[in-house]
């Protein structure tokens, strides 16, 4: 493990664009280095899919306090095109259907910006097709859904699966899952974290913001946190989730208070 | 043509004192209460000389002619489904008949390459030219054609095009129409079909040029079960106007329509939807969809969109929606967080709108030039559609 996190977060504070009096995170505290699974777990309106949307550049939040480091660079200076550019990678907890788009020219599009980005040449469409049966076989999944409109009339596990897909082409340092669980059956949620859990690799990090420890049986997190009313509670090994599996969140309550 | 026939003549003089009577419609008037037609109606224009080409490879007894190639078809049907009455501008064309192409598909015949029909100027200067189009399927024919105006405009020229199309029982067409006229052009188009029992149209109009347009579609459902997909896309910058006019006519019952009208906006570009349904009593288990999409990519472009439904049977099932602004901004936020520029999730977004009605026509090599057109205007490099 390096000295240096792969991302650092201080003191992050966040408010709704269109409503600056609504603050959802309230001095964020969070360090993940290259290498390790964080799981963030809370409550719903605690702010986790707040702070995903926000590390990935969102308009609809403005930052309002904090730092975030990412590889020694300031992220929240960052355009989003850029933070992708660097290898920073949102699944969304609601991918957006693209009518007319086929899924395959989307990828191509996606990974040639970043090819681009970092001074690689692009692939043309036959070269990119070799990337994409690759990376299909690594997950092992068919190619029935690259000349179908993106995300246009899929399934909610299609849609998972699709941001999955994106995440395998694009190969990010960063990772970031938003309740990429959510809506799965126990099927799909399998083929997603074995597909997460492929691309693991030691100079990589991933967290997974998620509201049921379910989907930390087959993604196994080195740390799990536990955030609500926009700040982390606590902390802890992946014992921890199990015992907000069997506890719920309400436990941890009190103490936030108390910090 | 040396002495027009008597039925001709007749059919001219009817819409020359139709035309001398309402002549050019004004704003004052709701169908053209958003189009102001003054830029035509205070140009004077010479009588221009335009042709029709024809590309057709065809079976035998397939009929792809002018009028005088084809008189018999062409008095059987001329005029009788774009009526004079109903449009000043028809009235207008139809005192200056002249310029007729005829595509005429006898029953039980496939025509299975598509029938390409572009429509020439001919001389420069302020022309205006009446191209008319008439196209016969009989019964159980089928056959792909594509209508094309393309090259007016350079000068202030004038289109005022009507195009009848009528198919038997059974009968199958696959129809696009594409204007990408110039600048400088006004065009006027008329479009009036006519369909029987069982039969299938499947209509796309594509409106990219022309500074100022109007298209009036019109389509009658005449025969039971007749099935009608009436699709339009208009991609405007500058200072362009397009105005469609759509009426679908359910007349029996078991009919079926879909319609789906895109258009894009950009800088001062203005758009004009209306889509009127009419189920006719008796026209149980009618099924129609009305959609109308508008993309506002600049605050000065503007769109109107108007439905217009008239049902008077019971047991039916009507549906219609319209949408109006500019791109969704969180699918602009999803295509930067995979590493796009904005201008790239821009040009994606838009031409995957337009995309969303080219994907439906059935002719690969059609689509494929007008993708291709599509792209270059909106930045695309390298066809994306699904």
């Amino acid at each position: 493990m390096s000295a240096t996190p792969m991302l650092e977060i201080k003191g992050l504070k966040a408010t709704v664009t269109t409503d600056a009096k609504n603050e959802i995170l309230k001095g964020l505290d969070l360090s993940v280095r290259a290498g390790e699974v964080h799981a963030i777990m809370g409550p719903n309106g605690s702010g986790k899919s707040t702070l995903a949307a926000v590390l990935a550049g969102h308009p609809a939040y403005t930052v309002t306090g904090g730092t975030v480091s990412y590889r020694g660079k300031d992220l929240l200076e960052m355009s989003p095109e850029d933070r992708a550019r660097e290898g920073v990678f949102l699944a969304f907890q609601y991918p957006v259907a693209i009518r007319g788009i086929t899924n395959s020219y989307f990828l191509r599009s996606a990974l040639n910006a970043i090819r681009k980005h970092r001074g690689q040449e692009e692939l043309d469409p036959l070269d990119f097709l070799q990337v994409l049966e690759t990376k299909l076989k690594q997950i092992g999944w068919d190619d029935s859904f690259l000349n179908r409109a993106v995300n246009d009339g899929f399934s909610g596990g299609e849609k998972k699966r699709n941001e999955i897909l994106q995440m395998a082409i694009l190969e990010p340092t960063l990772a970031i899952l938003d309740e990429t669980d959510s809506g799965l059956d126990i099927d799909a949620l399998k083929t997603v974290a074995e597909a997460v859990n492929a691309l693991r690799r030691p100079d990589r990090a991933t967290v997974v913001v998620t509201h049921y420890q379910r989907l930390l049986n087959y993604i196994v997190p080195d740390r799990v946190h536990v955030l609500a009313g926009g700040r982390i509670v606590k902390s802890g090994g992946k014992e921890l989730a199990l015992e907000l599996e069997a506890k719920g969140y309400d436990w941890i309550k009190p103490e936030a208070v108390a910090v | 043509m040396s002495v027009a026939p008597r039925w001709l003549t007749e059919l001219r003089e009817k819409g020359a004192a139709r035309f001398a009577e309402v002549g050019f419609p004004t704003t004052r008037l709701e169908a053209w209460r958003f189009t102001d037609v003054r830029p035509i109606a205070e140009t004077s224009f010479a009588h221009g000389v335009s042709r029709w080409t024809a590309h057709a490879s065809t079976p035998p007894h397939v009929l792809v002619g002018d009028l005088a190639q084809a008189e018999g078809v062409a008095q059987a049907h001329l005029g009788r489904y774009a009526d004079v009455s109903a449009n000043p501008f028809t009235a207008l064309a139809t005192a200056f008949l002249e310029d007729v192409q005829v595509v005429s598909v006898p029953a039980r015949t496939e025509v299975a390459t598509p029938i390409r029909l572009s429509h020439r100027f001919e001389g420069t200067g302020a022309v205006m030219t009446t191209p008319r189009l008439l196209i016969v399927l009989g019964d159980q024919a089928r056959a792909t054609v594509i209508e094309s105006h393309e090259d007016g405009g350079a000068e202030a020229t004038f289109s005022n095009s009507v195009t009848e199309i009528v198919l038997g029982n059974g009968a199958e067409l696959d129809y696009v129409r594409v204007q990408r006229e110039g600048a400088a052009a006004s065009h006027i188009a008329t479009t009036q079909s006519h369909q029987g029992r069982d039969s299938v149209l499947r209509s796309t109009s594509i409106a990219l040029g022309a500074g100022l347009s109007r298209h009036d579609l019109g389509a009658v459902l005449a025969g039971t079960g007749a099935s009608l997909v009436l699709n339009g896309l208009s991609v405007l910058s500058g200072r362009q106007h397009v105005d469609y006019h759509t009426t679908i006519d359910h007349a029996q019952p078991h009919g079926e329509s879909h319609e789906l009208f895109n258009g894009v906006f950009d800088q001062h570009a203005r758009g004009v939807f209306n889509g009127r349904i009419i189920v006719r009593p008796g026209a149980q288990r009618t099924d129609s969809k009305q959609t109308n999409n508008n993309l506002l990519l600049s605050g000065d472009a503007r769109a109107d969109s108007q439905p217009q439904l008239e049902i008077y049977a019971d047991d039916v099932k009507c549906t219609h929606g319209a949408t109006l602004g500019p791109l969704d901004a969180t699918a602009l936020f999803y295509l930067r967080s995979r590493g796009l520029s904005p201008q790239a999730a821009k040009s994606l977004l838009t031409y995957g709108f337009a995309a969303d009605v080219l994907t439906r026509i059935a002719n690969v090599p059609v689509r494929d030039d007008l993708d291709r057109a599509i792209r270059a205007r909106l930045g695309v490099e390298t066809r994306a559609a699904a």
